[in-house]
């Protein structure tokens, strides 16, 4: 058994006064891949953005009940949410490279924080770059725009870019929905290639994604949290009617 | 009438008012180049003015213009761009930001003749600032500052959330996402709303007849303390402007070329507005190739 590094407890949220998430307790062990899975619009991308607090800049967002990150609420009074999100990063559906060179927008974060050492600079943007598995394509040209690169090659860049900051957690939400087959297969391995270093939380609407990389699935509907189990049970033999519906593609 | 013809009659009429419009610049263009060129001259650009006698030129109006366009961009531009950066990224819709957006808007369609004459009334006046530079350029600031922030707004607006979250998923602070991507990645259009601006500023003349004066008093160029009187740094002497100095010499010019002056500053204006435009887009495209591919 490894610890559970991220929990959450009867977490509830609201846009104004429409309830989005009902109640919601779902804890995540360190390391491996958990895919959240659901039909559209029934909370997975606001339960992913709960977990970094990416929410507060949304106006008239209510949240109760309680997430810890190693045991500190994330919601306290003084949490700092700047330090969160180095700790959990965030990867979005649209690849958002800024309109930098691949070289600075894999550093950006680093350098902000302060990093001025060139050789440590560079030896992190090539294991990122590398980790990302895009290095090989994008070796040759760091220094040139990352807006010229393909939309899969640029959601690397992207992952590369949170795993520059090196965070424990990476919160993906559908990070392979704009993309082509053979990108997404690309990101698909990627992802399996980080699953022992980090913890992976990955919002899909791909229920063969699903399938294919995550360790365990958590199937989302209306707000609530129907059921979570290891991806083949889900799969193979759900312990809800509606997730078997759902897997079965009976809706949603 | 079927729809192909209708379509094709609409074309045509808005060829027609394109064209038309077109051919009005051209002509007004035209006209004032025809007869301000040939009265341009390294003589005329940098002599002074004369009152009564011909042969006057207008260096210290040109020298006025130039600088007091950048005291005002100096006061304008800092005021604009924390606006714009608070209203855009910071401040949420509520009756403040209402108030203020709604003031911004009522400021950038007020006269400028009524600018000037607020600003004569209470810099040169009240404050006791006199016809001044510096009475000019904050006459100047009142007429620019809404325009610019609205630009900047603008410019803000045509970054995407996604880089906003992009830099906050990476744990980047709100202020560190603003200056570190967000405004690198409007360099380019900030600039060019700023030069082009500075295009309107450069060619306003009734907000400065009454704040920054209509006369030019001689200058010596050799003088650079600003707290002398006649150094051309000195932000409290009256300055004319060239725009001004266009109205007043059409107005009540008495000088026996009054009419040769009046087309070569024209000209003069006109060129350096076109210069401004011209730069707006060349530095605009060249900054963004420069930023985007490090
Ligand atoms: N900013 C918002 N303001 C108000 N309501 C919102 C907002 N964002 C999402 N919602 C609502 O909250 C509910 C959950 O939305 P959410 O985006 O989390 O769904 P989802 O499971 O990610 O859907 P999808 O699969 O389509 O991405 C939806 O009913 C949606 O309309
Ligand atoms: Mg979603």
């Amino acid at each position: 058994m490894s610890e559970e590094i991220l929990t959450t407890q009867d977490l509830h949220l609201y846009y104004g006064e429409k309830e989005a998430l009902k109640g919601i307790n779902l804890n995540f062990d360190a390391k491996g891949i958990t895919a959240l899975i659901g039909p559209s619009g029934c909370g997975k991308s606001t339960y992913l953005r709960t977990l970094n607090r990416m929410n507060d800049l949304i106006p008239n967002v209510t949240i109760t009940g309680t997430i810890k990150f190693k045991g500190e609420n994330l919601y306290a009074p003084n949490a700092d949410t700047v330090e969160i999100r180095k700790e959990i990063g965030m990867v979005f559906q649209q690849p958002n490279p800024f309109p930098f060179s691949i070289y600075d927008n894999v550093i950006y974060g680093l350098r902000i924080a302060g990093e001025k050492d060139k050789e440590k600079l560079d030896a992190v943007v090539e294991k990122s770059l590398r980790q990302a598995a895009v290095w090989d394509e994008v070796k040759d040209h760091l220094h040139e725009s990352a807006l010229a690169l393909s939309g899969g090659q640029q959601q690397r860049v992207c992952i590369a870019r949170v795993l520059a900051v090196s965070p424990e957690i990476i919160l993906l939400d559908e990070p392979t929905s704009a993309l082509d087959p053979v990108s997404s297969s690309q990101i698909e391995a990627t992802l399996l290639n980080l699953r022992h270093d980090y913890t992976i939380i990955i919002v899909t609407h791909n229920l063969q994604q699903a399938s294919r990389i995550a360790d365990r699935t958590a199937f989302f509907m209306n707000g609530e949290l129907v059921e979570v189990d290891q991806t083949k049970n889900i799969f193979m033999n759900p312990a809800k009617k509606q997730t078997e519906d759902y897997i079965s593609g009976r809706f949603g | 009438m079927n729809s192909k013809k209708q379509n094709k009659i609409a074309i045509g009429a808005l060829y027609g008012i394109a064209g038309l419009v077109v051919l009005i610049l051209l002509a007004l263009l035209g006209y004032i180049l025809a007869s301000g060129l040939p009265q341009l001259s390294w003589h005329f650009l940098t002599a002074p003015a004369k009152a009564f006698l011909k042969g006057g030129g207008v260096g210290v109006q040109l020298f006025n213009s130039f600088y007091l366009l950048i005291l005002a961009m100096a006061i304008s531009f800092p005021i604009a761009l924390g606006a714009a950066i608070y209203l855009y990224e910071y401040a949420r819709d509520n009756w403040v930001t209402t108030t203020i957006r709604t003031a911004i808007e009522i400021l950038s369609s007020l006269p400028s003749v009524v600018v000037g004459l607020f600003g004569f009334l209470f810099f040169v006046v009240k404050l006791r600032l006199g016809f001044s530079i510096l009475s000019g350029a904050f006459a100047l600031t009142f007429f620019n500052l809404p325009l610019l922030t609205r630009s900047i707004e603008d410019s803000l607006r045509t970054i995407d959330l996604e880089q906003r979250e992009g830099g906050l998923a990476l744990g980047l602070s709100r202020w560190e996402t603003i200056t570190r991507v967000i405004l690198p990645a409007t360099v380019p259009s900030i600039l060019t709303g700023v030069i082009l601006s500075a295009g309107r500023v450069f060619g306003e003349a009734a907000a400065l007849i009454y704040t920054a004066g209509q006369s030019a008093p001689a200058l010596n160029f050799a003088d650079w303390n600003p707290f002398n009187i006649s150094s051309p740094l000195n932000p409290m002497r009256p300055a004319e402007t060239l725009a001004v100095h266009i109205w007043k010499i059409n107005s009540e010019g008495i000088m026996p070329d009054a009419k040769a002056i009046s087309s070569g500053s024209s000209a003069v204006l006109i060129i350096a507005i076109l210069l401004f435009n011209f730069a707006a887009r060349y530095v605009g495209k060249r900054l963004y190739k420069r930023l985007t591919s490090a």
